[in-house]
């Protein structure tokens, strides 16, 4: 028996041997043991060594991953913060809907337990409540959204519309560049997917609450294309006219426009704004029997970091947390 | 070691499909130690034929692999959407109700997703496929919507699960875009059957605070989707899909 029967046999049962072996071929000129027979006896060692390197955890990240699941982490704890503020505040979320902001919390801080593991010591330390200005204010405290967490729910309910779906986008963003670690890719998809479900779920209860429906009563009401800010579907229509906020400063319109680059060649990575309809160079919308409408609802959009960023640092307070969202 | 595979699926498949990605699986989350004695258990000398796959209909390898398996997905739920129109469940609905609304727009969206595929998959795409909705009762409000929740439910994890299959950026992204739509599908059937489960334990792996909940990323699970690998969404989606349009996917890697 010889070193590579052994791991051709490993192939049998696990395809990705050659895959994890290859980034490590150090290993084999470290034992000198290339093309060479190995005795029983020196089987035990040599293999439990040889294994733990290729299956063990590596400790350092590369600096491009560790960037995108800070800006994912920093994200996780404005929305845990939020919706954790939300649930303190008396007489804000009503009895119907609280077991669903609950259920949203209580997903933030296992996404937020999730990448803090996947980080290990390169995680951003946690900025806490106070590094947050859910009023949009920056720190002042009075930004346009500051009845949001007091008793204002439909202001709410908007603001986790906007936050959420920010996440999604940036989420689909930031995919790329973890392709080459395949389980933290598979771990950021799995929570990308649970945020866009948040996303649904807050669409549902602002179309009702807009038509004073409340728990199951919300499903009823549909999506209305002429008030998309107030009664949007639960997926992004068109731009959904700017979002909950599109006209106060900060506005909820960049949540939905178009990141940076906006347009690319169709196999380049681009951020479009969200009424884009064309999809790897095809035009969705003249396809038969679809439209505009259709096309830009059916394909969500990603988010480049940056803007990301300039949208998150909107309700941050700076002087406390001045290297948030930066 | 067919009862140590990690994900929760019920629906065992042939077991020629299932045993490879099982013991796959098995190795990725026992770690070194383990590599050796599953190779013990596995047999040394039990070659696994790739090409073995009945009369299923394989959606190949690489990216365009991922993408036809997507595009399979996709044309079983257009076709599902398309015939959700023939029941009276929808034929009854009036015309300013949120029910058509969804069920309109779910039919226009599930129509993009799979001309797109087709259009860019051009020649290297898989057949048009054949459906057996024979199971579902599509004059029954509760039949159409649990069969819809099945179908979005199995899209969001699909997706999920083969996100790692693919080399190409650009369509990473693609198939981003199109998840998350899925996702929003999914929670609102859900929250139509049943409000408040647009996130549940069957699909999520819930996380419980194990202290003070307003402490962030203290307690039991994770908050992640259940992502599903392709040998167990296509044990679920073969059992819509007539014979020869069943399908493998055993050289996605």
């Amino acid at each position: 028996m010889d070193l590579f029967k052994i791991i051709s046999d490993i192939e049998k049962v696990d395809p990705e041997i050659y895959e994890r072996l290859d980034s490590r071929r150090r290993v084999f000129k470290h034992f000198g043991l290339a093309g060479k027979a190995v005795t029983g006896a020196m089987l035990p060692g040599l293999v439990s060594g040889l294994f733990q390197r290729a299956y063990g955890q590596t400790n350092s990240l590369p600096a491009d991953i560790v960037a995108v699941l800070n800006l994912a982490l920093s994200l996780e704890y404005l929305e845990f913060y939020f919706y954790d503020s939300g649930l303190a505040a008396p007489n804000l979320i009503p009895s119907a809907d609280r077991p669903a902001f609950e259920k949203i919390r209580n997903d933030e801080s296992g996404h937020i337990k999730v990448l803090r593991g996947a980080l290990g010591s390169a995680a951003i330390p946690d900025p806490t409540r106070n590094a947050f200005d859910y009023s949009g204010g920056r720190g002042t405290g009075v930004g346009p959204f500051a009845t949001a967490l007091v008793n204002n729910y439909a202001l709410f309910l908007g603001s986790s519309q906007a936050f959420v779906d920010t996440g999604v986008r940036a989420y689909k963003g930031g995919a790329p560049t973890l392709m080459p670690n395949k389980d933290i890719l598979e771990a950021a998809l799995n929570i990308h997917s649970v945020e866009a479900r948040h996303s649904s779920h807050v669409r549902t209860v602002r179309r009702g609450l807009a038509a004073s429906q409340s728990g199951q009563g919300a499903t009823g009401v549909a999506g209305d294309l002429s008030n998309l800010n107030a009664r949007p579907k639960s997926w992004i229509s068109g731009t959904d006219n700017g979002g909950p906020s599109p006209s106060t400063n900060p506005s909820t319109a960049p949540v939905y426009g178009a990141g940076n680059p906006a347009t690319g060649a169709p196999t380049a990575i681009f951020f479009p704004a969200e009424n884009n309809i064309s999809q790897a160079g095809v035009d969705i919308s003249t396809i038969a029997g679809l439209n505009a409408t259709a096309a830009s609802e059916a394909f969500d959009e990603p988010l480049d970091p940056a803007t990301v960023k300039s949208i998150a640092r909107n309700f941050v307070n700076a002087a406390v947390a001045p290297n948030l969202f930066v | 070691m067919s009862k140590l595979h990690d994900s929760g699926v019920t629906d065992q498949g042939p077991t020629a499909l299932v045993q490879p990605i099982q013991r796959r699986s098995f190795l990725k989350y026992t770690g070194a130690s383990m590599a050796i004695s599953g190779l013990l258990l596995a047999g040394c000398d039990d070659d696994d034929d790739p090409n073995n796959s009945g009369n299923l209909l394989d959606v190949g390898s690489g990216d365009n692999g991922v993408l036809n398996y997507a595009y399979a997905l996709e044309q079983l739920e257009a076709a599902f959407y398309a015939q959700v129109k023939t029941g009276t469940y929808y034929s009854n609905l009036g015309a300013a109700t949120s029910e058509k609304q969804i069920l309109d727009d779910l039919a226009l969206h599930e129509k993009a997703h799979a001309e797109f595929f087709k259009t860019a998959l051009s020649t290297n795409a898989i057949k048009a496929l054949e459906p057996d909705f024979s199971s579902i009762n599509f004059n029954d409000r509760t039949s159409v919507l649990t069969a819809a929740q099945t179908f979005e439910d199995l899209g969001v994890a699909a997706y999920n699960g083969a996100g790692r299959y693919i080399q190409t950026a650009a369509y990473l992204v693609i198939a981003g875009k199109i998840v998350s739509v899925e996702a929003r599908h999914a929670a609102l059937i859900r929250d139509l059957l049943s409000y408040n489960r647009f996130v549940d334990n069957d699909v999520v792996d819930l996380f419980t605070p194990t202290g003070n909940a307003s402490t962030p990323g203290v307690g039991n699970g994770t908050g992640l989707e259940r992502s599903m690998k392709p040998n167990d969404v296509l044990a679920k989606a073969n059992g819509f899909l007539k014979e020869g349009s069943k399908l493998s996917a055993n050289n996605l890697k």
